[in-house]
């Protein structure tokens, strides 16, 4: 039986691999891809509760609304990262390092 | 076993495994690719819990816009590590540790709760409900987002343009 516990554990799963690739790559587009499965798996588990725990679909309601937020977020870390490769020909983030002082 | 379970535990393994791939694979263009299994998995598992519009919105807007966008940056700044004298990555011990602290961390609050009652709902399409609680429980959320979404768009264009005057 496909309980709400299943739909659970994956998206806990994919939260820890999307954790662990923010901390493991150094590419600021792995980065971005790391961000992009934490904001998914947090979209399941919205949508598993919706289904699972509340009467009405309020938990669509707010994936839709996450939905909106990874797209514009993705777009704008996407322009910005362009912008620092045309000026300094990297995007390693352990290199960015002049607004640390 | 039933088929519904057997292909269950099969998107599962697509979804979790792909994910992996992204989180462990070298090159960042295998990543890229892999990304769009997950979020395919993704919308199938959006099916099992009768989200239809969920599942095409996950497919519309995260396999054709927010992927496309991520392999374009993937290919436009792929020339970064033909030096090879840098490493590519962070320590993998203190990034696993991370991960497994945060899973253990949430299965072990997924362990301890005993979540509320089980509601068996039927499927129904979903569309029309959203779109009714769009305009009249959600509307300043969605006011707000759309005006989010405005300023997103018009700060992206600015951020990326070149500076033509500089040269």
């Amino acid at each position: 039986m496909i309980q709400l516990n299943s739909f659970l554990i994956i998206s806990a799963i994919v939260f820890s691999l999307g954790l662990f690739t923010v901390i493991y790559k150094k590419n600021a587009v792995g980065i971005l891809m790391g961000v992009e499965l934490i904001l998914n798996s947090v979209n399941l588990n919205f949508i598993a509760f919706s289904k699972y725990v509340d009467v009405h679909i309020n938990g669509q309601l707010v994936a839709i609304f996450i939905i909106v937020l990874a797209a514009a977020e993705a777009a704008i870390a996407l322009a910005i990262i362009l912008n620092i490769y045309r000026d300094r020909a990297n995007i390693d983030v352990t290199q960015l390092d002049e607004m640390k002082h | 076993m039933e088929a519904n379970q057997i292909l269950f535990i099969a998107i599962a393994l697509l979804t979790v495994l792909s994910a992996a791939v992204v989180a462990f694979s070298n090159k960042i263009i295998h990543s890229a690719f892999a990304l769009l299994a997950t979020f395919t998995g993704f919308a199938m598992l959006y099916v099992y819990l009768s989200a239809d519009y969920l599942a095409v919105t996950q497919i519309i807007i995260y396999v054709g816009g927010i992927l496309i966008l991520i392999i374009f940056g993937v290919l436009m700044t792929h020339k970064i590590y033909s030096t090879t004298k840098k490493t590519a990555h962070n320590s993998i011990l203190v990034s696993l540790l991370g991960g497994v602290l945060a899973a253990g961390l949430i299965l072990f609050i997924i362990s301890l709760n005993p979540w509320a009652a089980n509601i068996a709902k039927d499927f129904s399409p979903t569309t029309a409900v959203i779109g009714k609680e769009i305009l009249t429980n959600y509307l300043l959320p969605f006011e707000i987002i759309s005006v989010l979404l405005l300023g997103a768009l018009i700060g992206a264009i600015f951020i990326a343009r070149q500076e033509d005057k500089e040269k």
